[in-house]
């Protein structure tokens, strides 16, 4: 794994395999009376975030303290940044106090690239989604919830998501998490569509690893899971559809849709849903929609993320060189 | 606790010589057993907990040879250590192992742990710290296929299937047919350093 966690597209196989894994052993945490390890204690992690969000940085912190990290909570409002600071003057404060890693969330797509690669910081950046880029840890819970939901809890480990047809259905167009999630399926071996109207599709789309298709109707009975998009109205400058309405009509997911979808598959919403809009509260209220799972592994991911960044030593070189023969020291 | 380590098995395990056979360790094993059962006069509170990767498969066998004796089934699970240790950053993260604790839970049992090699005792520290956040036993007690000495911590084990003076510049190689496809245990010398 590389140093920083910026891209799902930086994840190899292995390593998303590896992640999913990981976060499998740290969802039993959450079952135990005393739910925290031992791991990250003495380390800081700063939550930068520059823009709102509730569950991620919730989420983000539930991970660190369940960790043990000492958590520092940042956000814009009321900070310098308000004042008209940098994010390099911020980043500098923060590597004076010594944090050892930054979970970013920024309105500006590169920001945690632009923190991890400028050497402002030393410290591991974690991306919690910038702009209209990336939102890897939200990938890799949504590839965990479909994993466990469609290959097993125990049957999963060590497996991907080889041949599952999954399908987002939304404003692709504003949404890092779906560019996360077409990146990270993509590498897990999955098959995934995107439904949209045109106006709501980047241009490019052709080039991604993915279907493209108009028509949610005929989607719909050949996919095992189907994540719905918000759609995000605050970054929308322009009309992209003509009333909410026909949009909500062809690209919403109601009841009757929910019918034609096979037996086992799910529903997915990264969250915050909007009901009536791109859901109905039946499907949203049903049991085959995952939302609230979706949440509770957000906590898991997060911390195997963490650890796996954060919870050994720092290795310049592949890791394979890195212990050579320590088999009987061990015991 | 053992680690897969890629390079070592094939090049150590050249010269390394045996020094319990599979019929040795069936003996060890049920020998220990018969201990557990006299000093806990009768195993009824007993949980035995594996430590990954080979603890958890002696502990099964352990479980096993138990349920022979007292007739009653005895509760089983693995205790990952791994986050638990003190030279976690020392080293590149490490894959988890599994934690299964059995369904009554710990509290008020007698815990026996259950390793193959006892060497610097850290595994036991971590696997006591562990514990603690699981839950609070009646009593811990330590159960090894293996103790070769050079402890840096006040630790010693209750149960001991082999004590195997060994020098540092030896290793010794657990390997069971769960994992390796064969019983045995393997005195080697280190390589040097590459």
């Amino acid at each position: 794994m590389q140093r920083h966690l910026i891209s799902a597209a930086d994840l190899t196989r292995d390593d998303a395999v590896l992640i999913l894994d990981t976060a499998e052993e740290m969802a039993r945490v959450a079952d135990r009376p005393i739910k925290k390890l031992p791991t990250l204690r003495g380390r800081t992690v700063v939550n930068l975030f520059f823009e709102d969000s509730t569950r991620t940085r919730i989420s983000f912190e539930a991970a660190e303290k369940r960790l043990s990290a000492d958590v520092i909570n940042f956000s814009a409002k009321g900070s310098s940044v308000s004042k008209g600071e940098s994010l390099k003057d911020t980043a500098q404060t923060l590597e004076a106090m010594g944090v050892d890693a930054v979970v970013i969330r920024h309105g500006a797509s590169g920001a945690p690239y632009r923190l991890a690669t400028s050497g402002w910081i030393d410290a591991h950046v974690i991306n919690a989604g910038d702009g209209t880029h990336q939102h890897p840890t939200q990938a890799l819970l949504d590839a965990f919830t479909m994993r466990r939901r469609l290959v097993g809890r125990d049957a999963g480990l060590g497996q991907d998501l080889n041949g599952r047809r999954i399908t987002l259905v939304g404003d692709v167009l504003h949404s890092r998490v779906a560019r996360s999630n077409v990146d990270l399926l993509h590498t897990l071996g999955a098959e995934v569509t995107l439904v949209a109207p045109p106006t709501l599709l980047p241009v490019g789309v052709g080039t991604w690893p993915c279907e493209v298709s108009y028509d949610l109707d005929s989607t719909l009975p050949k996919s095992d899971a189907v994540m719905m998009l918000r759609v995000q109205r605050e970054r929308m400058n322009a009309a992209f559809f003509p009333t909410e309405r026909e949009y909500s009509r062809r690209y919403g997911l109601d009841g009757d849709r929910m019918a034609r979808m096979p037996e086992h598959a799910i529903v997915m919403h990264p969250g915050p849903m909007v009901r009536g809009m791109e859901i109905t509260a039946e499907v949203a209220d049903s049991d085959r929609c995952t939302v609230v799972e979706q949440v509770a592994n957000g906590v898991s991911i997060r911390m195997a993320v963490l650890y796996l960044l954060l919870g050994g030593a720092e290795f310049q070189t592949p890791s394979t060189s890195a212990a050579p023969a320590r088999t009987a020291e061990e015991n | 606790m053992d680690t897969h380590d890629p390079q070592s098995p094939a090049a150590s395990q050249a010269d390394a010589r045996p020094v319990l056979e599979a019929p040795d360790i069936a003996r060890v094993m049920t020998r220990i057993a018969h201990e557990i059962v006299e000093r806990a006069k009768g195993a009824d509170d007993v949980v035995l907990l594996g430590i990954p990767t080979r603890g958890v498969f002696l502990a099964r066998r352990l479980a096993d040879k138990l349920e022979q004796i007292t007739e009653r089934k005895v509760p089983v699970g693995s205790l990952d250590i791994t986050m638990y240790r003190d030279d976690l950053r020392l080293q590149p993260p490490r894959a988890l192992a599994r934690t299964e604790i059995p369904g009554d839970g710990i509290d008020g049992k007698l815990v026996v742990l259950v390793d193959d090699v006892l060497f610097s005792g850290r595994t036991i520290r971590a696997a006591l710290d562990a514990l603690n956040d699981i839950g609070r036993p009646r009593a811990v007690q330590l159960a090894v296929l293996v103790d070769r000495g050079h402890r840096e911590l006040p630790i010693r084990a209750d149960y001991v299937g082999k004590n195997l003076p060994t020098s540092l510049r030896e290793t010794v190689k657990v390997l069971l047919a769960e994992e390796d496809g064969r019983d045995t245990v393997l005195l080697g010398a280190k390589q040097a350093p590459q």
